[in-house]
């Protein structure tokens, strides 16, 4: 009884394609919908700093006089907060996710 | 649930209330504290067939001890020494002490007021050796 | 007989989070069981003060890393009570989904720990496999895996379309198929049931004198889940407590086993009744009062105690989570069981160390 529930599923498992990716050599697949990167268009942002205000964890910065726009990818926890709050939707979440960063670092645009 | 649904007593009352609550088989929900400009507020909440009741003292700010229900419910030792880190509030009868040690943090009271800790009561020589609670780093 | 103390924890292979308990031992068993926590104090309370209720949120979602959607979802009704919004209905199946999905994924997350704490790494490994299909249905919806991020104080952020859900349901079917097959290995394997059974039993007058919750309560035989209260959809949802009366390790693994079931059981019935419309409205102005807020949570009830006074911060936001209050039994039945047994005995209360210190 008990020993051969294990043993057939594991058996089943043996011989089936594993579920697992193997990750650095194949990508990881994207699902659609998911809140990864935060990117910025430019064109329309009017440097109301509404988003930096908002922001849970302070990783948005904008410089209202020299219009600059920078964000510190570490500290983003890809809420949506901002996206939401942004009165001229210059932001948006993308499906994908930064690349892997080693230094905390403000990206400015 | 609004607030009406909480029982204000007097410090004195307190032992007798919860005792009365044990009688009547609750469970012991939680204990809460919260810093008012004039003091903490202690909140003990109890559930029988899954209502909710509870009971509330205010401690003042001049050094009042709570008294410790930990003789009535086991569990409550947890979250009064909680709110004895937490708060910077004297509580006597523990049935087990961390004296302040139960959480590390770095201020030593984040939600105490300004003024130190009272010294426990004199009387018990034994117990008032564990008083006030001690966070040093 | 001389004692030895052994200490237990923090980093320990079978603690996912750091307590640390001393044991102090006799030949082989062990006759007391000291506790001490507060390694990952953090201090979120307080953080109430900084950041106002709408922000606050995410923060609240960050107590635990694994029941995060429900208290997203305690956190926004207590917030509701406050301001007397009332959320519109799709918003609260929606609500309800998620958070059972989250209960499917922890209960996976913790049988697949159990078995790894036995040593089973055949089993860990395929509790995680079918929690990772979970994982995938949740970031299609929520557009995360742990940190869902979909309530909001007065609805929820996104909607699942209804041509997602045929989808959905048929995952699910065969998730179910594949969680049977896991299950009936718990509650089956001889070699399970020896290292499980009569392994730390609380008897039913004693989880409920020490304030146990959840699956621990429930495995000592009290029918106690909040969900019963009937929050969000479990108003029209019925939900019967699961009940076992052993009140032993195995017993609290097969509460979670069938709540896995139960569960998938729940979202069926959601996704069959959601009413369609609206999914937030605007909540204007800033919370006042007084509310005590309780939920299910995958490893018990859980209070959410805010007061606030009109101005957009909390004045005192607090949590008690199921795993505080489960800490008392487990000190409990420490003391007398074997040494082996400690860590079966510690996992069974599904330890979340993080949202108990905050
Ligand atoms: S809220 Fe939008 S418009 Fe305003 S500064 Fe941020 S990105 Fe620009
Ligand atoms: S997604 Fe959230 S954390 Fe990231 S920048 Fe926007 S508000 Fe800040």
């Amino acid at each position: 009884m008990g020993y051969f529930q294990m043993s057939r599923l594991a058996l089943k498992w043996a011989l089936t394609k594993p579920p697992t990716s193997r990750y650095p050599f194949e990508p990881r697949k994207v699902i659609p919908g998911s809140r990864g990167r935060l990117v910025f268009t430019k064109d329309n942002c009017v440097y109301c700093t509404v988003c930096a205000k908002r922001c849970p964890t302070g990783a948005l910065l904008v410089h209202r006089a020299e219009k600059k726009w920078a964000i510190d990818r570490l500290r983003c926890i890809s809420c949506g907060y901002c996206v939401e709050v942004c009165p001229k939707k210059s932001l948006e979440l993308a499906g994908d996710h930064a690349a892997p960063v080693a230094a905390r670092a403000r990206e400015f645009t | 649930m609004s607030p009406d649904a909480i029982d204000i007593v007097p410090l004195e009352a307190l032992l007798e209330r919860v005792k009365e609550k044990r009688d009547r088989g609750c469970r012991l929900v939680q204990i809460s504290a919260a810093r008012l400009p004039e003091g903490v507020e202690v909140t003990y909440s109890f559930d029988l067939k899954n209502r909710l009741s509870n009971v509330r003292v205010l401690l003042p700010d001049d050094g009042t001890r709570l008294p410790s229900i930990s003789a009535i419910f086991g569990c409550a030792v947890l979250y009064e020494n909680e709110i004895q880190d937490l708060f910077g509030v004297g509580i006597d009868g523990l049935a087990l002490d961390f004296k302040g040690k139960f959480y590390r943090t770095t201020v030593r009271f984040p939600f105490g007021s300004t003024k130190a800790p009272a010294p426990p009561p004199a009387p018990p020589a034994a117990t008032a050796a564990a008083g006030p609670p001690q966070n040093t780093n | 007989m001389a004692r030895t103390v052994i200490p237990f924890g923090p980093q320990h292979p079978v603690l996912p989070e750091p307590v640390h308990l001393d044991l102090v031992i006799e030949d082989e068993k062990v006759v007391e069981a000291r506790p001490s926590i507060g390694f990952i104090h953090r201090g979120l309370e307080k953080l109430a003060e900084k950041k106002d209720y709408n922000e606050f949120l995410f923060v609240a979602e960050r107590i635990c890393g694994i029941c995060s959607a429900i208290h997203g979802q305690t956190y926004c009704q207590a917030v509701e009570t406050l301001m007397n919004v009332s959320v519109p209905p799709r918003a609260v199946y929606l609500r309800t989904i998620w958070g059972e999905l989250s209960r499917i994924h922890s209960h996976l997350l913790w049988l697949g720990l159990m078995a790894d704490g036995m040593g089973f790494e055949n089993l860990f490994m395929h509790s995680w496999r079918i929690r990772e299909r979970v994982l995938n249905i949740i970031e299609a919806t929520t557009g995360a895996r742990v940190i869902f991020g979909v309530c909001k104080v007065g609805g929820v952020r996104r909607d699942i379309e209804p041509d997602a859900i045929p989808g959905i349901l048929a995952e699910l079917d065969s998730i179910e198929k594949d969680m049977r097959d896991v299950t009936k290995v718990f509650l089956n394997d001889k070699s399970v049931k020896a290292r499980l059974c009569g392994v730390g039993v609380v008897s039913k007058q004693e989880a409920w004198d020490l304030g146990a919750v959840g699956p621990m309560l429930r495995a000592s035989g009290v029918a106690q889940d909040m969900r019963t209260l009937g929050y969000a959809a479990f108003s029209d949802i019925p939900v019967v407590p699961i009940t076992r009366t052993e009140g032993d390790c195995y017993a609290r693994c097969a509460v979670r086993c069938e709540e896995l079931f139960q569960s998938v059981e729940i979202i069926r019935q959601a996704f069959n009744r959601i009413p369609p419309g609206e999914i937030a409205i605007k909540v204007t102005g800033n919370p006042a009062g007084e509310t005590i807020t309780r939920t299910e949570q995958p490893r018990g009830e859980v209070v959410y105690h805010l007061k606030a006074n009109g101005t957009k911060h909390l004045q005192r936001f607090r949590v008690r989570t199921p795993t505080f209050a489960n800490l008392p039994v487990m000190l409990k039945i420490l003391p007398g069981c074997d040494l082996a047994d400690v860590p079966m005995i510690v996992l069974t209360i599904d330890p979340c160390i993080s949202c108990t210190e905050r």
